[in-house]
């Protein structure tokens, strides 16, 4: 396959898994911003959803402050910022156009349906009712997108590298979320917020869809080491890191056997999943959350560059 | 002007027998059912995105306009269709011919049956390939040949378009939407099937690899990219076709091989099926400035290592003054009659020519030698007084630069319009294809439709539309 279509396919699935994680965000902010002060302190939840969308310094470049009407502005529809819910979707979808002849009629419809509906939200919702209803249908969108993708998809080349983008950017994202509201989820001792954090975790949950997922693994009420736990090391909750990073080693593994040599994007992956097999989260906690997510984006980064270097260009 | 030739009724208002189950469903079928399905075919085109690019002056953002699709078929009898197809067949064998004979031996300029000057100077005409030979001898492989009809006996053909002729696409996909929007008219009919076109092509392509292609040739798509007007068709060709769609940077040429980049390293290239213009296919012997293509091609092309369909050079037969030596051309290479007409053509660059065509400029067409897709042409018979002067001053300054015709009374169709079903002219594009084999026309082509009332023109960047073509079996 060409490395050009390859790469196409990765980027694409990466746009369409930022979109779905912007709107998550967005969803989550709301919800939080909509709460008595009482319950959720005074801290600027808009300005922690631009920081854990990974774009602050572009968003004060443009804005001074970081109220609902400029973040959902930035966040969602803003052509200025080129990692918009928007821009998300139209980049997609030119990197569809790019590689038509990639794609199956479901995964083309799902992304070119996308990207005609997303005309119909011209610049902005005008009701809070509305941009509810936009946030669920980027989820939807991406829902139907990524399910024609596994659906339809002849499980070859093509298929491995688009399931590689969705990894690596969901990696990313949930990485992101922790790197931002790390100082929630520190240990029992060392607890700082009290029950006032409860919604900020249960928002943390909600933007990576694992609130029912956190009750049927732990059956407990909310305790952030539990959160951490269930978004860096458990494996069955697909959001997390490891669950990404099996499903990284496992495609880069197709690859692999289907071309008949190893390289070193396979043998990164596998270091960095053997680290998250490894870990337990009192290490963690140890030797510091935040340095150990920073050292994992650091690290996941470091991979997209060695399977852009090995097989994409 | 006298009355066009109506396909359905003919010259008076009776109706022709190929037409007779589609007159009567006309008839049975209520007015806002057509309406309907109208509507339901353009979302089914904007759904699966089969659009075109527009390029007009200062509008950037003119990108992904639909052709206008109209759901009333144009019908052709297999009588009919048998004449076209021989006609075709013969058509791009004398222009087969005619290429090599200009790029080799040039026993037609020597026998002074096209004047020389008329090929060495031209712009389409490409010194780098002379004394080269091709593949197996074929420089057309894919003809798109616009043909048009005047009365029960007659088609014309207008231009052979054997550079890189696009369409073919429409014809696929007009078949597939008409089938899902009207199964209840086609149990009326028995019409012959267009959609294996890309098993033919492919068929056509692999039969043309170079001699040193040991294994199953490799065969490519090579596009300029999204933005190319024509992309749709690229992309949609070379999923149906099962070959790698590439873009310039997508090739590389080391020793006089081309390889593609592909995600196992590089691999071996035989046959490139382009839809990139000779000027931009190599900067290292065209444009330099053009990054579409792929440096050292041709070193590889004039190896013998790779095939170009259509071959590099074959502009020389769609310039309109060499047309007009077609049945000439024809006749010197066949020794037989030409079965399909030429339009009469007035070749400006005569002096006896331009004094009658500067007389009669309200009644003739006058095109561009190397003009295409119906832009800088005046129709006289339409034009206003202004713009046929201006125009006579152009003739003045450069009348080698131009043509005329007489204006076609072109045969029309019926058709969906705002008012209802009426009469609109029609041309047609039948697809040929040159193996090493033998040649392949699938029943049938791209019909177009100048949708506004009493227009001419039919194309697309002029705000033409197109109809499925049916051929009728038995």
């Amino acid at each position: 396959m060409l490395s050009r279509t390859a790469d196409n396919l990765y980027w694409l699935s990466r746009y369409v898994e930022r979109a779905e994680y912007l709107a998550r965000i967005l969803d989550a902010t709301q919800r939080l911003s909509a709460l008595p002060l009482a319950y959720v302190g005074t801290s600027n939840e808009w300005e922690s959803a631009v920081a854990t969308a990974g774009c602050s310094t572009a968003f004060f470049n443009l804005y001074d402050e970081a109220n609902e009407e400029n973040v959902t502005d930035f966040l969602a529809f803003s052509s200025a910022n080129s990692s918009s819910i928007r821009s998300c979707f139209e980049m997609a979808r030119s990197n569809a156009r790019a590689v038509r002849t990639a794609l199956t009629m479901e995964m083309w419809d799902a992304i070119n349906g996308t990207w005609l509906e997303l005309k119909r939200y011209g610049n902005g919702p005008t009701s809070r009712e509305e941009f509810s209803r936009f946030l669920r249908w980027v989820q939807e969108s991406s829902l139907r997108y990524d399910g024609s993708a596994y659906r339809t998809m002849l499980r070859n080349g093509a298929y491995w590298f688009s399931r590689l983008g969705v990894y690596l950017e969901r990696a990313d994202n949930t990485a992101r979320i922790l790197d931002v509201k790390y100082h929630l989820l520190l240990p029992e001792d060392e607890r700082v917020g009290g029950p006032l954090d409860y919604f900020q975790w249960a928002a943390i949950l909600r933007s990576v869809s694992a609130l029912t997922a956190y009750h049927w693994v732990y059956r407990e009420s909310l305790k952030p080491w539990l959160v951490a736990d269930l978004l860096i090391l458990k494996e069955e909750m697909p959001r997390s890191l490891a669950s990404c990073y099996e499903a990284i080693v496992r495609n880069l593994d197709q690859v692999a056997s289907a071309y008949g040599r190893q390289g070193p994007a396979q043998r990164q992956a596998r270091g960095i999943r053997t680290r998250l097999q490894n870990s337990r989260m009192d290490g963690i906690f140890q030797r510091g959350l935040h340095e150990y997510i920073g050292e994992f984006i650091t690290e996941n980064n470091r991979l997209g560059a060695a399977i852009t270097e090995q097989f994409l260009i | 002007m006298v009355a066009a030739f109506d396909e359905m009724k003919g010259h008076n208002d009776g109706v022709r027998p190929p037409y007779a189950e589609l007159s009567r469903w006309l008839q049975e079928v209520p007015p806002n059912v057509l309406d309907y399905r109208r509507r339901e075919a353009e979302l089914l085109f904007r759904r699966i995105g089969i659009t075109f690019a527009v390029y007009t002056e200062g509008d950037a953002d003119a990108q992904e306009r639909l052709i206008p699709f109209d759901v009333i078929p144009r019908i052709i009898s297999s009588a009919e269709w048998r004449v076209l197809e021989k006609g075709l067949t013969q058509r791009v064998k004398a222009l087969n011919l005619f290429l090599k004979d200009v790029y080799s031996a040039r026993e037609i300029l020597r026998a002074g049956v096209v004047p020389d000057d008329l090929v060495f100077r031209n712009p389409a005409f490409r010194p780098e390939m002379s004394g080269q030979s091709v593949p197996h001898d074929i420089y057309v492989h894919i003809a798109g040949i616009d043909v048009v009809r005047v009365d029960a006996e007659t088609f014309y053909v207008l231009e052979d378009n054997v550079r890189t002729p696009s369409g073919v696409s429409y014809m696929l996909e007009n078949r597939e939407i008409m089938m899902r929007l009207f199964p209840e008219l086609f149990s009326r009919h028995r019409i012959a099937p267009v959609e294996d076109y890309p098993d033919e092509l492919l068929a056509a392509l692999k039969s043309v690899a170079p001699h040193s292609a040991v294994r199953e040739p490799s065969v490519v798509l090579l596009t300029p990219g999204v933005f190319n007007s024509a992309y749709y068709e690229h992309s949609f060709l070379a999923d149906k076709l099962g070959v790698e769609l590439v873009e310039g940077r997508d090739l590389l040429v080391k020793n006089e091989i081309v390889y593609m980049r592909t995600t196992q390293g590089l691999r071996r290239v035989d046959v490139i099926y382009r839809r990139i213009d000779d000027e931009f296919i190599d900067p290292l012997t065209f444009r330099p400035d053009s990054v579409l293509g792929v440096a050292g091609l041709m070193s590889a092309y004039q190896a013998g290592n790779v095939t170009l369909a259509n071959a590099v050079g074959t502009g020389i037969a769609d310039d309109k003054a060499v047309y007009s030596f077609m049945p000439a051309i024809v006749k010197f290479y066949l020794g037989e009659e030409p079965i399909l007409k030429n339009v009469p053509t007035w070749r400006c660059r005569e002096p006896e020519h331009l004094a009658y065509v500067l007389d009669h400029l309200h009644e003739l067409v006058v095109k561009e030698v190397h003009g295409s897709g119906g832009y800088g042409m005046l129709i006289g018979p339409t034009a206003s007084k202004i713009a046929i002067e201006q125009f006579r001053a152009k003739l003045k300054t450069a009348p080698k630069n131009f043509i005329a015709q007489p204006t076609l009374a072109l045969s029309t169709c019926p058709t969906c319009v705002d008012e209802g079903v009426a009469p609109r002219h029609v041309d047609l594009r039948p697809f040929v294809l040159s193996g090493r084999d033998r040649t392949r026309i699938v029943p049938g082509g791209l019909t177009r439709v100048a949708l506004k009332h009493g227009s001419l023109v039919v194309n697309s960047s002029q705000g033409g539309g197109t109809k499925d073509t049916w051929v009728l079996d038995g």
